[in-house]
């Protein structure tokens, strides 16, 4: 009987062959023509820390840091190691209750899971944490102190040229072919975020061992793959942070902007928006809450009204008019007309502030008594220029010098998001007027109004090309990165000179005369500084806002444009408050105070006086401020 | 085949320490009987001395009370239905003072010993269908107790006893009829049911058509054919269907359909919002333990990570990997060529315990070597096909190499006793 059966145990000898054959070939596959179980189990067990480094330190042209890092604690919390910790301790430290304890604990957990720790409170308040890093024991292992680098801006100052950093969102990740990740921080506006490849510095990457809880239990591979986090590198501005202080001071509560620039370099010494704001506001843990609530404002506190303000220049833009007409060749300096009160040149007659004959009799008379007749004849001249042969020609050949000058164009500054303002192009009055247009329907183009708008950047730098007689430099706040290198190209567009005149240097000299005598015997004699020779132009803008669904006309914007020394200009200004009457008004008093501050170092008493009183004075139309009421009542009551 | 033995042990226990092994001092570990190595490490050292007295026992003593032994086996799974204790969902663990037990375990092989016991009877007719249902009840009896006592992967462990039976004269009809059906409920699982029923029907008409002048002389073919095409359509239309609803619990559904790479056909108008979450929840654990094991063991690749280098098994993505999951250690340490060299083990062991069955010159021998072998090829087979993901997931420890006490025992203590066995086969014919 036993031998009966003999030959099956070959079949089931071949049966356990088989069954082993089949698990085989399936670790084949498995082991050996998979590669993406080896992905798989990487992003299972590995993670990726990215280490930040420390970003740059931005200084001012003195070597004083203007935007710095500092150390903020946040208490953390481990939800699993929760038992046996002096809840109520930690209430009353946090001078919160128990319900809310447990809300946040909950949150907590739901926010980052069981077994990571997340933030409990963060940013804790310098008292808080010292009371809380003598009791944190207490709470050991349930809670713990973590630093966290935040970015710090010890003068308060600056916001709008510095800028913040904030998480990148998707946009960004996507735009950057996710360099960056999500959770990282990276500048957003400003500084921050025109220097950003600069001022970062280099990830460093550590790769760590992760459990099933996602818990970090030690480095990968011994840290084989690691690389070392490189410290971001400092720049050095040609920011004055007490021109800046003082310059913002000044701005208070009010809406406009002042830009300072060093003629020879195109370094800008100061650059205020008004209303401004702290710029710590933006760096700590209420970002986003503080944000949000600037970004209702209707005041627009984020706004930089210094290169994205659009305003139409008024008189401000007469020395520009001069030099054209001066380089076409169509006046010489001693050029002038009779003027009694009115331009009669086109049909319909464009006011003159002044009636007493002979105050237009030449260039330089013209210029400090703004002459309105004067500028718009003399554009006419230049775009009626018989060697241009029609209208059309002479006004493109205008349009050219305008945006030569750097007018309805970026400038390229060193900020992000910077705007052109507005030089029209033929196309437009083409349009408008079924091409039938001539020097008359754009007259006022001379005087700066009509289709013409430039933000106080422009401005500003207008009054360098005046100070130096015929070039510019693109405007910049960088002077210097640390340790320079030939990779870095970022600067290199601020080294480029324009030249964009061929107007002698003696026919400027009588340009910066006239200016000169505005200040001293003109519209602008609140600019003037003991000792010192200012060439400068007011400003009276006509502009026009939308309120309540009409066009109305609305209180003239105030402007103010200058340099000073004549003999040799250190700083040119401009300085321009929304809606506030004549330039000499506000504005004037306002850029002889920067200039005096930045040339002197020092202001006197009677000075400070003066700051003080306009720094209290406030002018902000009342529909901006209607606006900005209803809407806090409305928030309000949304809620209560 | 003791030397193999030894190996297996120590390569299971080194496992067990390559995947619970935190960072406490090595030797402090193993004398601090608190983590699972050490505990291992004393089930090998009272494994040994079990084999030690199997060993000095004389051989005759276990074909006397073979049947002894199976009676006790009996009452100790039916003392489990009083007084189990609940771990991991099964009903099957007796615990007393700090020690567990499972008879299940236990009594595969006391079923094995019974079993070759009663094959072995002089006068022994295996061909009478009245001899196969009682062999085939002493082997189901124990099945039945694991079923109820929730622990179907060790019930399917007593199915491979008709090896056994197959060896010693089971019609081979039985086996056939077996796979086949085994292959009809996979095909069930696989094709979409109406289309299986036509293939089936379509093969039963070719065969027709082929057989035709055989089925003019003989009329019995074609009413086999029908027969045969009637149970086939019948079992993949209904008794499956029933098996999956009524018989099977619905995780077990749940497991088998993972390793299909399906999703469960349940009509989800007739269960209320809840029981579709905990469906999904299910869904989600029993595929997550075979994709994490799959993960661990293909990042293994040629020549693997290196033993306690494993990022996946020194971490815990994989569950349960010290008791049922344990093949992933190797394989992610040692890579194919590990995996290669193990299974290679096996295997060797395997078909040295059939040379050895086949050396017996008595038939208790004989049918116990092939118990133990066809056990042992079941679970090692379930097992490390369960952890790549060809067999659905059924909890039975890998053999020697898994963490637990009983299943260690039951296993050595099988293969002694075949040792002591194998040392007398000489003797006289029993």
């Amino acid at each position: 009987m036993s031998t009966f059966n003999q030959s099956r145990q070959n079949f089931i000898r071949l049966l356990f062959l088989l069954a082993f054959l089949v698990l085989l070939v399936r670790l084949f596959f498995l082991q050996l023509t998979s590669k993406q179980y080896d992905i798989l189990a990487l992003d299972n067990a590995v993670s990726k820390n990215v280490i930040f480094p420390d970003r740059g330190i931005i200084f001012d042209r003195k070597g004083r840091s203007i935007l710095e890092n500092t150390l903020t604690y946040d208490l953390m919390i481990n939800p699993t190691q929760l038992k046996g910790i002096d809840t109520a301790g930690l209430c009353k430290i946090l001078n919160i209750d128990r319900e809310e304890f447990r809300e946040r604990v909950v949150a907590a957990i739901l926010r980052n899971g069981r077994y990571r720790p997340s933030v409990f409170e963060s940013s804790l308040p310098i008292e808080l944490f010292v009371q809380l890093q003598e009791n944190i024991f207490r709470f050991d292992p349930g809670f713990f102190l973590q630093e966290r680098p935040i970015r710090s801006y010890p003068y308060k100052a600056a916001a709008h040229i510095l800028g913040y950093v904030g998480e990148v969102d998707s946009n960004i990740l996507k735009k950057t072919n996710y360099y960056y990740q999500i959770g990282d921080y990276m500048g957003l506006s400003g500084l921050e975020r025109f220097y950003e490849n600069i001022l970062m510095g280099q990830r460093g990457v550590r790769y760590l061992l992760k459990d099933n809880k996602n818990r970090i239990v030690g480095p990968y591979e011994k840290g084989t793959f690691d690389s070392v986090a490189i410290a971001g590198r400092n720049l050095t501005t040609y920011i004055d942070i007490d021109v800046q202080v003082l310059a913002e001071r000044l701005l208070k509560n009010k809406l406009g902007a002042i830009v300072a620039i060093e003629p020879q370099t195109g370094g800008i010494i100061a650059m205020a928006s008004g209303p401004t704001y702290d710029p710590n506001l933006l760096a700590g843990s209420l970002r986003r809450s503080n944000f949000s609530s600037m970004l209702r404002d209707t005041a627009r506190p984020l706004f930089n009204r210094a290169i994205k303000g659009q305003y139409p220049p008024g008189s401000t833009i007469k020395p520009m008019g001069a030099l054209i007409a001066l380089d076409e060749g169509v006046i010489t300096p001693e050029y002038g007309i009779s003027c009694n009160g009115a331009y009669f040149g086109c049909r319909r007659p464009i006011r003159c502030t002044h009636e007493t004959p002979g105050h237009a009799s030449n260039l330089r008379l013209a210029l400090a008594n703004s002459c309105n007749s004067y500028f718009s004849h003399i554009y006419r001249l230049a775009v009626d220029n018989p060697r241009l042969d029609g209208t059309t020609n002479g006004y493109l050949k205008w349009k050219n010098y305008m945006n030569s000058f750097g007018m309805g164009v970026r400038l390229g500054v060193d900020l992000p998001s910077e705007d052109r303002g507005l030089i029209a192009d033929t196309s437009f009055y083409n349009r408008l007027y079924n091409r039938y247009w001539n020097s008359c329907t754009n007259v006022f183009l001379g005087i700066g109004q009509g289709e013409m708008q430039a933000t106080p950047l422009q401005m500003a730098n207008m009054m360098c090309i005046i100070a130096n007689k015929g070039y510019y430099y693109t405007p910049h706040f960088v002077s210097s990165i640390e340790e320079e290198t030939s990779r870095d190209t970022i600067l290199h567009p601020y080294q480029v000179k324009h030249q964009v005149t061929s107007i002698p240097g003696s026919i400027y000299d009588i340009v910066q005369l006239g200016m000169q005598d505005v200040i001293e015997s003109g519209t602008g004699r609140v600019a003037r500084i003991e000792g010192i020779a200012v060439a400068g132009k007011t400003g009276t803008a006509e502009n026009y806002g939308i309120i309540q669904g009409r066009r109305e006309k609305l209180k003239d914007h105030s402007w103010f444009v200058c340099f000073a020394p004549r003999e040799n200009p250190k700083i040119a200004v401009a300085v321009i408050v929304e809606n506030a009457g004549f330039g000499a008004t506000w504005a004037g008093p306002m850029a002889g105070l920067i200039m005096e501050k930045y040339l002197k170092d020092t202001l006197s008493v009677e000075r400070w006086k003066e700051v003080e009183r306009i720094e209290s004075q406030e002018i902000i139309l009342p529909i901006v401020k209607y606006k900005r009421n209803r809407l806090d009542s409305l928030r309000r009551s949304k809620n209560d | 085949m003791v030397l193999l033995y030894m190996v297996l042990v120590i390569m299971g226990i080194a496992s067990i320490f390559a995947t619970t092994y935190r960072d406490e001092a090595v030797i402090k570990g193993f004398l601090s009987l608190n983590t699972d190595y050490s505990r291992q490490l004393i089930y090998f050292i009272l494994c040994l001395v079990i084999g030690s007295v199997i060993l000095l026992t004389d051989s005759k003593f276990f074909t006397a009370t073979a049947n002894l032994f199976y009676g006790f086996g009996i009452v100790l799974l039916l003392l489990v239905f009083p007084f189990h204790t609940d771990v991991k969902g099964t009903e099957s663990i007796i615990r007393f003072s700090g020690f567990q037990l499972q008879p299940a375990e236990l009594c595969k092989l006391f079923a094995n010993l019974a079993l070759a016991k009663y094959l072995s009877i002089p006068d022994m007719n295996f061909k009478k269908l009245r001899a196969q249902v009682i062999a085939a009840a002493i082997v189901l009896f124990p099945a039945l107790m694991a079923i109820m006592q929730s622990e179907t992967g060790l019930a399917l462990v007593y199915f491979s006893f008709f090896l056994v039976m197959y060896r010693e004269g089971m019609p081979s009809a039985i086996l056939l009829i077996a796979f086949s059906l085994a292959l009809l409920a996979v095909l069930t699982l696989l094709i979409n049911k109406d289309v299986l029923a036509v293939l089936l029907t379509v093969v039963a008409a070719l065969s027709i058509n082929e057989l035709k002048l055989q089925i003019k002389r003989n009329r019995r073919l074609l009413y086999t054919i029908i027969v045969i095409w009637i149970v086939a359509v019948g079992f993949q239309r209904f008794a499956v269907p029933y098996i999956f609803s009524n018989v099977l619990k619905p995780y077990q559904v749940q497991r088998i359909y993972a390793t299909v790479g399906k999703d469960m056909e349940v009509d989800e108008s007739t269960m209320s919002e809840e029981d579709i979450k905990k469906m999904e929840d299910r869904k989600k654990a029993s595929t997550y333990n075979v994709k994490q094991s799959k993960i661990a063991i293909g990042s293994g690749g040629f020549l693997g990570k290196g033993l306690m280098k494993g990022t996946q098994t020194r971490y815990d993505f994989v569950p349960e990997q010290r008791t049922d999951f344990i093949f992933c250690t190797i394989g992610e340490g040692f890579g194919f060529m590990g995996s290669i060299v193990f299974l290679g083990l096996y295997l060797f062991l395997l078909l040295r315990i059939i040379t050895m069955a086949e050396r017996q010159r008595s038939l208790f021998s004989r049918a116990y070597a092939y118990g133990v072998a066809s056990v042992l090829f079941f679970h090692i087979f379930i097992n490390i096909g369960m952890t790549i993901g060809i067999v659905p997931v059924i909890g039975i420890p890998l053999p020697f190499m898994s963490y637990g006490g009983t299943s260690l025992v039951t296993f050595t203590a099988m293969l002694f006793i075949l040792i002591r066995l194998d040392a007398d086969r000489q003797m006289i014919l029993r």
